[in-house]
């Protein structure tokens, strides 16, 4: 069997950072990463990027050496990533802050509101409802996190929790100070308003959990396979003949449904904000499904249907 | 040449016409945009010299110059829908805020607050920014048409070391000065309860606006001077914000 050479060389510098001799012609990106960190014990494979040009796109660790177009002395090019976070932990501290904050304003906790009212309990039952569903919201996201979702990529910039906290954290606070402060003002048409919200905010709760149980079922466990979505059995996922991404066009039907119920307009910010960052990722998606299969279907749109 | 390949280029030819027209539009536009901010501002320094030579004091200065001030100020949206078109190539985010932040400035404090347009801090910082503006209008006319004298050069890639600090000084003060009025009259605030559950207090944004010049104010200072530097002493870079 003919071993290959492997030289690493920095994408900026150009300099010779790892020489690998006596390399299996099978040995895949991911392995290869391993011998590197071997050298260079800072770089930890999740924050190499390896790619054939300096300024191309990195390879997938899945990527066999034998089947890249390179001689028997094959020269990749290094680039840090940076200091890498996983997914799980990212997603997992960026929703319990938000379940934990508004809990806290909830139950007014002192230094918050007036101190006559601390741990008080708000008069009006649209704010117990709305704890409810926020809550529900949250734990949702956190069970899904650790039990439903097959990420891609085991990890991201470590800046990115920094980021993603502030945003998740501060909007909370934001919203719950105002649904649960003491001059709190309900929905104009009470009842009608209320109920209406909740049937819509379930509805889109169970439609997005829907979604995300579908596209876990397209991968086998383990896996980073992509696959074309279809509708199943659940009439949850029949949006997948208009949509590329329900699961965005349901989580902005919860919010929408959640602003309805409270009538606060932080909240209506918040799901502003979101559906336009949803609408960029769609955007992303959708595209790079149609660039990956000829045979995707026409009348998808990314995120609501027929229109955006 | 068979006939396909005779469209092909006569198409190709009425495209390149169009770009060059486009272009040639473009750029008439942007020199008569920068000629008349120059000639705006101009007037302006123009009205301050003759006030402050005639009144021998800068009481009731902003009263003359207010109109001339916002005109010339709001105008400067425009340049947003330059770069936002691609006829300038700058990032509409950097452009866009430095424009609402002289807007803010403008119509936000100094025409709103009438107990403060005759501070020194005003004065400071609408001089500054005529001549800065004078300066930026004249150098991005200039380069237009091709003929852009050093001294001009100069000026646009120094004059900034000494007018930032004092542009920021007096638009600080201002803000500071403004603050006790704005706490008295309530102005621009929201209190609850109301139906939209939410509140405003414009004082306390003001101290916030303040506050953020502390990472702001570095950031764009030493990108600046690290312009001067390429441009200045260093390789042949093409002016990005024309």
């Amino acid at each position: 069997m003919k071993h290959y050479e492997v030289e690493i060389l920095d994408a900026k510098t150009k300099d010779k950072l790892c020489f690998l001799d006596k390399v299996e012609p099978n040995a895949t990106i991911g392995e290869i990463k391993s011998m590197f960190h071997k050298s260079h014990p800072q770089w930890y494979p999740a924050r190499q990027s390896i790619r054939l040009d300096p300024k191309g796109k990195s390879l997938k660790d899945e990527d066999v050496l034998q089947y890249l177009p390179v001689g028997t002395t094959a020269t990749f090019y290094f680039r840090d990533l940076g200091a890498q976070i996983s997914w799980v932990t990212v997603f997992l501290t960026e929703y319990a802050g938000p379940l934990l904050i508004y809990l806290m304003f909830y139950f007014r906790v002192p230094f918050i509101y007036a101190s006559k009212y601390d741990f008080t309990t708000s008069k009006h039952w649209v704010v117990h409802l709305a704890c409810m569903c926020h809550s529900f919201h949250y734990v949702k996201r956190l069970l899904e996190t650790l039990f439903v979702h097959r990420f891609s990529h085991g990890t991201m910039p470590l800046r990115n929790i920094f980021k993603n906290c502030t945003y998740y954290w501060g909007f909370a606070a934001w919203m719950a100070y105002y649904i649960n402060h003491p001059l709190y003002t309900p929905p104009i048409y009470g009842e009608q308003q209320i109920r209406l919200a909740l049937i819509v905010f379930l509805f889109c709760q169970i439609g997005n959990f829907s979604i995300h149980i579908a596209l876990r079922n397209l991968r086998p466990p383990g896996s980073k396979t992509r696959k074309i979505p279809y509708p199943t059995k659940n009439p949850f996922t029949w949006i997948f003949l208009l949509v590329s991404c329900p699961n965005y066009t349901y989580e902005l039907g919860s919010w929408l449904g959640f602003t309805l119920m409270t009538q606060c307009l932080p909240v209506a910010a918040f799901t502003l904000v979101g559906f336009i960052q949803m609408t960029v990722w769609a955007k992303g998606k959708h595209r790079s499904y149609l660039k990956e299969f000829r045979d995707y279907p026409t009348l998808r749109s990314p995120i609501l249907p027929f229109i955006l | 040449m068979a006939s396909g390949e005779e469209d092909r280029t006569v198409e190709e030819k009425e495209t390149n016409n169009k770009k060059r027209t486009k272009g040639a539009i473009a750029t008439a536009w942007l020199t008569f945009y920068n000629i008349a901010m120059t000639a705006g501002w101009l007037v302006l320094a123009v009205v301050m010299v003759r006030y402050y030579l005639q009144k021998g004091t800068h009481k009731g200065l902003y009263k003359n110059i207010a109109r001339t001030l916002k005109f010339s100020q709001t105008f400067a949206l425009l340049e947003v829908g330059h770069c936002a078109i691609g006829i300038v190539r700058t990032s509409v985010i950097v452009t866009g805020v430095q424009v609402c932040s002289r807007i803010f400035m403008v119509w936000f404090i100094t025409n709103s607050i009438r107990q403060i347009q005759n501070e020194e801090s005003v004065i400071l910082f609408v001089v500054v920014w005529t001549i800065t503006e004078i300066t930026r209008y004249s150098f991005y006319t200039f380069n237009l048409l091709n003929h852009l004298p050093y001294f001009i050069k100069w000026a646009r890639y120094n004059m900034f070391i000494v007018m930032y600090p004092l542009g920021v000084i007096g638009e600080l003060l201002t803000i500071h000065a403004a603050l006790p009025y704005v706490r008295r009259s309530g102005m621009y605030s929201l209190r609850l309860p109301n139906k939209y559950n939410v509140s405003f207090d414009y004082y306390y944004f003001l101290i916030i606006v303040m506050l953020s010049y502390i990472p702001l104010f570095p950031q764009l200072y030493f990108h600046m001077l690290r312009q001067r530097r390429r441009v200045l002493h260093g390789e042949i870079v093409v002016e990005k914000d024309e």
